[in-house]
């Protein structure tokens, strides 16, 4: 846990605004005073006092489920706003733009690797690898200056992660095995080298041989392109491979609260799920 | 991405729904431009069928039954015009030319008309084009006959055939007039009118017909109207020896006078006498006559046939609506499949109205789709079945492009599916904001 000691602290920031801007530009991450409910009057489901990730490294949080790790990562995409609090990612203040900047912003600096079922069923290989490239020009950019053009940069993506393979390409994605999409997925992540990587429980439905496999090529590619490696899990096993290790529960102060008020039902559900019941009534 | 180029894939990758949700819009538009197709060709057909004729003179009765009487032989006619009362009229100074018309005979179906050659002259139809003759010549004696196109094709007619006319309207006749064969002279080209359903002989072939029958021309089916037979030939003798003229005056049949016609056209010198003359025949003193603007009456008729028109149309209409409700239901059984795929779109940084437009765009691909073939299965119907419509109901549909009028129902479908698509649109718009990028399928 010295790498949690040493990224994270938990003492309230007291630095003047000017300083804070200073400290932005090293800190890929930075969140202070941050609350965010799924409703407005409702108990918070994050409540986090202070955290930083500085460029490069490798994070791994790690919590039980509704402890509200895939709320944090909506949070840093800006897919979500919290109610109170900052939250800064490359030193712009994710929380202060507007839904469409928001969307923009992620498009430009942020790839996300899901779970399962990353992959849009009727795109090739290729196509969902350069999707990203699709909404953001900066990233198509960054990747055409790479490799030259669009589907060299996917093919290039692709051969380090060893799916070059031309009858592989032609096939249909859905026929892939799931160890073969989630390193589509990570191609898909890295092209156009966004700033920060954020993997949403990547490895939850690979064995254990393609999980550690599957990681260390994530690093390497996540080193070449300097990118910042954010990484879910409630798999504790894998916390030794990164730098800095953090548990959710131990920080967000709502998660707390809800386990000494002992309510089982809220509790026991992913949060995600409580708040899209409420918003899509 | 481009929405659209996504839209599209997105649909290729489900082509099977996505093709038969076309399908089902393009039959229903089908539908909906064939029957607007054949309610305005009707229309157009309807009022064709006559032209460049100011005024139609019959016995006294109502304009719109004179009309079918004396235009469509839908209705059979009551009263007859005395000869006198034609010849009296047709001296107007305001009149350039008359057609006398006798009607009451059918042959296999189709109406006999007794008229003359100012018929041929002068009867004008669609944009006032005049008659023509395909094969043969017009009739130069009363054992002469001019045939309709359809008349002929039915009949298997030709120029030479001999025919027989039989009295009273309707398929079955119950007196043949055997002993009076007429013979075919010649055959007029297509009108898609009354007129290809139509044979035409002469005033005194009429006549012939009826010599020997209640002269003023009652033309009820008398059971007992076989007794006439034999009176009826030796009438006849005595009728054409009572006019010395004639038996060689078949060069002159307007020489003849028949008793009584049924009506007669009238082309007027001048077009503004037309409410004069009316007046004028409406209250001459001779008989009772009604006079009718044929364009006028054919208005009245068309506001009695076009409600039924109007209703096939509106039914139609109901079915596209049909038809974009199942688009709508087939996208929104898909939806819940596709949060996953919005999700991840949305993680790559499409904004909630790419999302929005895509599904919104998909719906409106679908339904121009769907129209595009609709309007491609209307012209190969067309094409196909056009040669069928017009033997089998007289109605010539013609194959022009699509008018403004069904562009712009064309366009209201097609704005339909956009405004459907907004619907799972916008409920996909509502997910995607609160699924974010947690969607865990």
């Amino acid at each position: 846990m010295n790498a949690f000691a040493q990224f994270f602290t938990a003492q309230q920031a007291l630095r003047p605004r000017g300083l804070e801007v200073a400290a932005a530009t090293e800190n890929v991450i930075d969140i202070n005073n941050l609350q965010f409910a799924w409703r407005n009057n409702a108990a918070p489901v994050l409540d986090i006092d202070n955290l930083r990730v500085e460029r490069g490294q490798r994070l791994f949080i790690e919590g039980p489920s509704g402890s509200g790790k895939s709320t944090l990562l909506s949070l840093l995409a800006g897919v979500i706003a919290p109610q109170k609090g900052t939250v800064s990612v490359r030193g712009r203040r994710v929380d202060a733009l507007s839904g469409a900047q928001r969307d923009r912003f992620r498009a430009d600096h942020i790839g996300f690797i899901f779970q399962m079922f990353n992959l849009i069923p009727y795109l090739s290989l290729a196509e969902n690898v350069a999707l990203p490239c699709r909404f953001s020009q900066r990233r198509r950019q960054k990747a055409q200056s790479q490799s030259g053009g669009l589907e060299k940069e996917a093919l290039r993506l692709l051969t380090l992660l060893g799916l070059a393979d031309p009858g592989l390409l032609k096939r249909p994605v859905t026929d892939l095995s799931v160890g073969q999409q989630q390193r589509v997925a990570a191609a898909r992540a890295l092209i156009g080298s966004p700033e920060v990587l954020i993997a949403d429980e990547p490895t939850s439905s690979l064995d254990a041989a393609h999980r550690e496999a599957f990681i260390r090529l994530l690093f390497e590619e996540c080193a070449k392109a300097q990118s910042t490696l954010i990484f879910v899990s409630h798999d504790t096993s894998l916390a030794p491979l990164f730098d800095q290790v953090i548990r959710l529960p131990e920080i967000n102060r709502a998660g707390r609260r809800l386990e000494r008020s002992g309510n089982p039902v809220t509790a026991g559900m992913p949060v995600s799920d409580i708040g899209r019941k409420e918003v899509t009534k | 991405m481009n929405p659209f180029v996504l839209a599209l894939k997105s649909l290729r990758n489900r082509k099977f729904t996505v093709g038969l949700t076309v399908v089902s819009i393009a039959l229903s538009v089908t539908l909906l431009l064939g029957v607007e197709r054949i309610r305005s060709e009707a229309q157009t057909s309807f009022t064709n069928t006559i032209a460049g004729t100011d005024l139609i003179v019959g016995a006294r009765t109502s304009p719109v039954q004179l009309m079918l009487s004396s235009v469509f032989g839908l209705s059979d006619t009551t009263n007859n015009i005395g000869w006198e009362s034609y010849e009296a009229l047709s001296e107007h100074p305001g009149i350039a030319w008359t057609i006398p018309i006798s009607l009451g005979d059918t042959h296999a179906g189709y109406r006999v008309a007794g008229t003359t050659n100012a018929y041929l002259d002068h009867f004008q139809y669609g944009r006032k084009q005049s008659l023509r003759i395909k094969e043969g010549r017009w009739f130069a004696d009363k054992k002469g006959a001019v045939l309709g196109a359809e008349v002929a094709e039915k009949l298997g007619y030709r120029v030479g055939s001999d025919i027989v006319a039989a009295h009273g309207s309707g398929d079955v006749s119950f007196i043949e007039h055997d002993e009076h064969p007429f013979r075919v002279a010649g055959i007029l080209e297509r009108t898609g009118t009354q007129v290809d359903r139509t044979i035409f002989i002469s005033l005194s072939g009429i006549d012939a017909i009826h010599a020997g029958m209640d002269p003023a021309g009652d033309h009820g089916h008398d059971p007992l109207a076989a007794h006439a037979d034999m009176e009826h030939r030796h009438r006849e003798e005595f009728h054409d020896s009572s006019r010395p003229n004639a038996r060689h005056d078949d060069h002159h049949l307007q020489g003849h006078e028949p008793s009584a016609i049924t009506a007669f056209y009238i082309g007027l010198k001048s077009r503004s006498a037309a409410l004069s003359v009316q007046r004028m025949i409406n209250e001459y003193k001779g008989e009772p006559l009604t006079a009718v603007l044929p364009a006028v009456a054919l208005q009245e008729l068309w506001g009695i046939v076009g409600i039924v028109e109007k209703a096939l149309l509106a039914v139609s209409g109901f079915v596209v609506v049909v038809g974009l409700s199942g688009m709508l239901v087939a996208i929104m059984t898909g939806l819940n499949e596709r949060r996953r795929e919005m999700a991840i779109l949305r993680s790559v940084g499409a904004r909630p109205l790419h999302v929005f437009s895509l599904i919104v765009g998909e719906a409106g691909f679908v339904t121009l789709v769907g129209i595009s073939a609709g309007i491609t299965l209307l012209y190969t119907l067309l094409l196909t079945a056009q040669p069928l419509i017009a033997s089998r109901f007289g109605l010539f549909i013609g194959i022009g492009g699509l008018s403004a009028y069904e562009l712009a129902l064309m366009g209201i479908v097609c704005l339909a599916g956009f405004v459907i698509g907004i619907i799972p649109g916008y409920r996909i718009y509502r997910f995607s904001l609160a699924d974010g990028m947690t969607v865990k399928v």
